[in-house]
């Protein structure tokens, strides 16, 4: 796609950006969109860090033994990385970078609804990173995300009170975001834009609010009465005086399954509109994918036994849970169909965003599938605690989930910052995330069928070849996510100016100035045409 | 906005809540068994209605406000409800056999 | 394509209307569908401790009923009475407000307070109680069932979420109170009048919501087994 701009004045036009300039101009803005920088940048970071625990993963599987490090620093690796990735990363990135830029600008509103409570959310965030990081350095924890009683709440020696309280706090800054959301979506949206014309990426966002709102508060709860056990010596979670850790799971799970929904949602959401820009044409089946999405959050709270069927649950439960996993997935099906057919004699263009969404769907239907097979429950009994549930969910999270976060920013990059990056190294470094990705994690399916367990340092000397690839990959993949963050950094001074709208995409988001102006519109928009009215010809958009 | 309940609305409300937890303390010392709990949680369910319509105004609030207001009590539910799935059923099963 | 039309947006406005917004009616509209949804997490959160409680009453319902020989109904029942008086007079101030009757919401904030201040009055009198009878598990060394001994792990898990779940719905009071002080200071003030008086009607949701909550504890954690003599 070209760009139209020429003239430099239109860099200097007054927009969120250079309207005021400071560290208070920031860090007390109540502009959606400079708080969707603030939080850009700290995600980042802290996928920074999470990736180093990664990194360290690897290096320690390189070889059978457990060699590098002990059993005990090992767990503290997979624990902060999981726990920064999964609370740190995943649950915010989307909706708190993406969605908090451009939901209010999709359905034409001048902000969030309530701008301060947005502020808010990011200093909470801050506050909850500070506790995370603070307990990494004290010493790091080594339960596990899951944080399984009673080894969290009696017998770990680690930081676990600190940890849990890092990820109370951040919970609430989901909550705030997913309330602003909701709020802003029902009642601010511009005139003629009624749901049916809603961009799908409203719907996954509201749906993934809907999620935040009603799950967050039991995880909530759930690790503060591990963080009130470890602190009084009291018995909830503790077999010994008659507590169930059974039941931690079950309060612990009924969030963090539909969790996975708050992660994939957006990402969903970030599809809808990368295929229709990039086919040129409108989304097939809107409906069924803006109901899937409401669909995916109302029965992702139905499923979460799915995580206990070994656990000594009841065999009627687990039956129960099998059967609603099953269902579960159908209306993530119907988006893949539904974009399949959006893309079907479309016109297609392979610009990085495209590349990004074409890996997402060829990667993310490999990750459900495989969810299907660990929700059955005779094959969960073989595989479950092994390498093949670690590549499923790798699958979902990064091949999917962070493989349409990278779409999304190289897709919305140049709304954001008004430049262009350079096309040719985008291309090579998706080409990189997807060919590392698939050397980092298929082997592990293959690993952890043939009884690879997880979260153990060393291994049974037959499965070195797969983690020796496996490891390869990792450095392949990040290296693939390194050369964005440097020529992106670069693009924010030497890029090309990107005008109004690079792509020709439909969106009230870019029918703003790239940067766009504080106040999003200078005339509130009054909305007549149904989401995504490409036409079939490609268009050159001049700004 | 909607109208204004009357001050004898609001009264005549309170003072059912008000004999209602009379009535609750009461009938918790009657034995009933396994019941007790039950009518315990229904009366304080129909409490809760009271409050919810009447105080907070729900009953004239538009069909969302009643949504969202029903989900929260709904989802409550689900919680609860597919938790105690498992912890009923597993005496299902005694002699480990499935049927 | 998006027609810019302007809408048009009236210069006289009330000076509580933030500018995101299209008019008072949206403002109030959207804070309290926000105050809803706020509740709505608040649910869940009590709801996970209501749920872990349920669990384990349906697993030891002999030992949970032995406890209520340590609780005493009457100022669990006196406290429901309170706390729902409180309800009346947060109901009638904001029909006060919304009539612009601004003495009369002045009064019946200050009701509100009192009678919410002499339920958390109670609540510390209970706790005393309890910390004298040795039942306060939460520390080292006071927790003594030896009247009971068959029972005492499993009652020390029920008087563990009798003081969680009492302890949040007190912070929650407590913060009510908090909220209603600044509610009073700003209608003493002058600030509200039937055009605006949306802090009011939030602070009253959020009131009636922490009142619903306690509807609930009170028949589970006081009035387990009263009938039998377990002790």
């Amino acid at each position: 796609m070209s760009t139209a701009l020429a003239d430099p004045q239109l860099t200097e036009q007054p927009n969120y950006l250079n309207s005021e300039y400071g560290w208070k101009s920031w860090l007390f803005t109540k502009d959606h969109k400079r708080i969707a920088i603030l939080y850009l940048i700290s995600i980042t970071v802290m996928f920074m860090i999470g990736g180093i625990f990664a990194l360290l993963i690897r290096l320690e599987l390189l070889t059978p033994e457990g060699d590098m490090v002990n059993s005990d620093t090992y767990n503290k690796f997979f624990t902060m990385h999981g726990v920064v990735m999964v609370f740190f990363f995943l649950i915010p990135s989307i909706p708190a970078t993406l969605g908090n830029f451009f939901v209010p600008m999709m359905i034409g509103a001048k902000d969030l609804a309530f701008p301060r409570i947005n502020l808010l959310s990011w200093y909470i965030y801050i506050a909850g990173a500070a506790f995370a990081l603070a307990a990494i350095v004290m010493g790091g924890v080594d339960t596990g995300w899951t944080f399984y009683t009673p080894f969290s709440s009696t017998y770990s020696n680690t930081f676990v009170i600190t940890a849990a309280v890092g990820v109370f706090i951040a919970g609430f800054s989901s909550i705030l975001t997913g309330l602003n959301f909701i709020v802003t979506i029902h009642k601010m949206r511009a005139p003629g834009m009624t749901w049916g014309r809603l961009p799908l990426f409203v719907w996954a966002n509201y749906a993934t609010s809907l999620i935040q709102v009603l799950g967050t508060p039991v995880v909530a709860i759930t690790l503060a009465l591990v963080a009130l056990e470890r602190a009084f010596h009291i018995g909830i979670f503790d077999p010994a005086i008659g507590g169930d850790p059974i039941l931690f799971q079950h309060m612990f799970w009924f969030y963090s399954h539909p969790a996975v929904y708050i992660m994939i949602l957006p990402g969903m959401g970030v599809i809808s509109e990368l295929v229709t820009c990039f086919s040129r044409k409108g989304i097939f089946g809107y409906s069924f994918i803006a109901g899937s999405s409401l669909g995916i959050a109302i029965i992702g709270f139905l499923v979460w036994g799915h995580h206990m069927f070994v656990t000594g649950m009841s065999m009627y439960a687990s039956l129960y849970f099998s059967f609603l996993t099953m269902l579960v997935a159908v209306p993530s099906a119907i988006k893949v169909f539904n974009w399949t057919a959006t893309m079907f004699r479309g016109s297609i263009s392979y610009d990085t965003p495209m590349l990004y969404a074409f890996g997402f769907i060829g990667l993310f239907t490999i990750g459900g599938l495989t969810g299907l097979f660990l929700g059955t429950l005779g094959i969960d009994v073989h595989v479950t605690d092994t390498y093949f549930v670690v590549a499923h969910f790798h699958y979902v999270m990064v091949g999917g989930m962070v493989l349409a976060y990278m779409g999304g920013v190289h897709f919305w990059w140049p709304k954001m910052t008004g430049k262009l990056y350079p096309e040719g190294w985008a291309k090579f470094s998706a080409l990189l995330v997807f060919a590392g990705f698939n050397a980092t994690f298929f082997p592990q399916f293959i690993a952890g069928y043939l009884g690879q367990p997880r979260r153990y340092h060393a291994y049974a000397p037959e499965f070195q070849v797969y983690n020796v690839m496996s490891t390869a990959g990792a450095t392949i993949l990040g290296l693939g996510y390194l050369i964005p963050l440097i020529y992106l950094t670069w693009s924010l001074r030497y890029g090309k100016p990107a005008g109004n709208n690079p792509w020709g995409a439909k969106g009230l988001e870019w029918e703003t100035t790239s940067p766009p102006p504080t106040y999003n519109f200078e005339k509130t928009p009054i909305v007549t045409e149904e989401a995504y009215a490409y036409s079939h010809q490609k268009e050159i958009e001049v700004g | 906005m909607h109208s204004i309940p009357s001050v004898r609305t609001y009264v005549t409300i309170w003072a059912i809540l008000t004999i209602m937890t009379f009535v609750t303390f009461y009938v918790a010392q009657i034995d009933l068994g396994p019941w007790n709990v039950v009518v315990a949680l229904i009366i304080a369910f129909f409490k809760m209605m009271l409050v919810v319509l009447f105080f907070m105004n729900v009953k004239a609030d538009s069909p969302l406000t009643k949504l969202f207001a029903g989900a929260g009590f709904f989802w409550l539910i689900l919680l609860v409800g597919q938790t105690l799935i498992d912890y009923i059923s597993r005496s299902w099963m005694p002699n480990g056999k499935f049927w | 394509m998006a027609d810019t039309h302007a809408v048009a947006t009236e210069h006289e406005h009330s000076p509580h209307l933030r500018h995101h917004f299209d008019d008072m009616a949206q403002q109030f509209d959207s804070a309290t569908l926000g105050m809803w949804v706020f509740l709505l997490t608040e649910i869940m959160f009590f709801g996970g401790m209501f749920c872990a409680y349920s669990v384990y009453r349906s697993m030891y319902p002999e030992a949970f009923a032995s406890t209520s020989q340590y609780m005493n109904p009457k100022f669990g029942a006196f406290n429901t009475a309170i706390l729902i008086v409180s309800s009346l007079s947060m109901a009638l101030a904001v029909r006060a407000a919304r009539l612009g009757q601004r003495k009369a919401l002045q009064l019946l904030l200050v009701i509100t307070m009192i009678f919410g201040l002499a339920f958390l009055g109670v609540k510390a009198f209970e706790y005393h109680e309890h910390w004298v009878d040795m039942k306060v598990p939460l520390f080292a060394g006071h927790w003594d069932y030896s009247q009971a001994p068959q029972f005492a792990r499993q009652a020390q898990i029920l008087f563990c979420f009798y003081f969680f779940m009492t302890g949040f719905h007190a912070l929650h009071m407590i913060v009510g109170v908090g909220l209603l002080t600044t509610i009073l200071v700003m209608a003493h003030k002058g600030t509200f009048s039937p055009e605006y008086f949306t802090p009011v009607e939030i602070s009253g949701l959020y009131w009636h919501f922490v009142d619903i909550v306690w509807i609930f504890l009170f028949p589970l954690l006081y009035l387990i087994g009263h009938t039998r003599q377990l002790i």
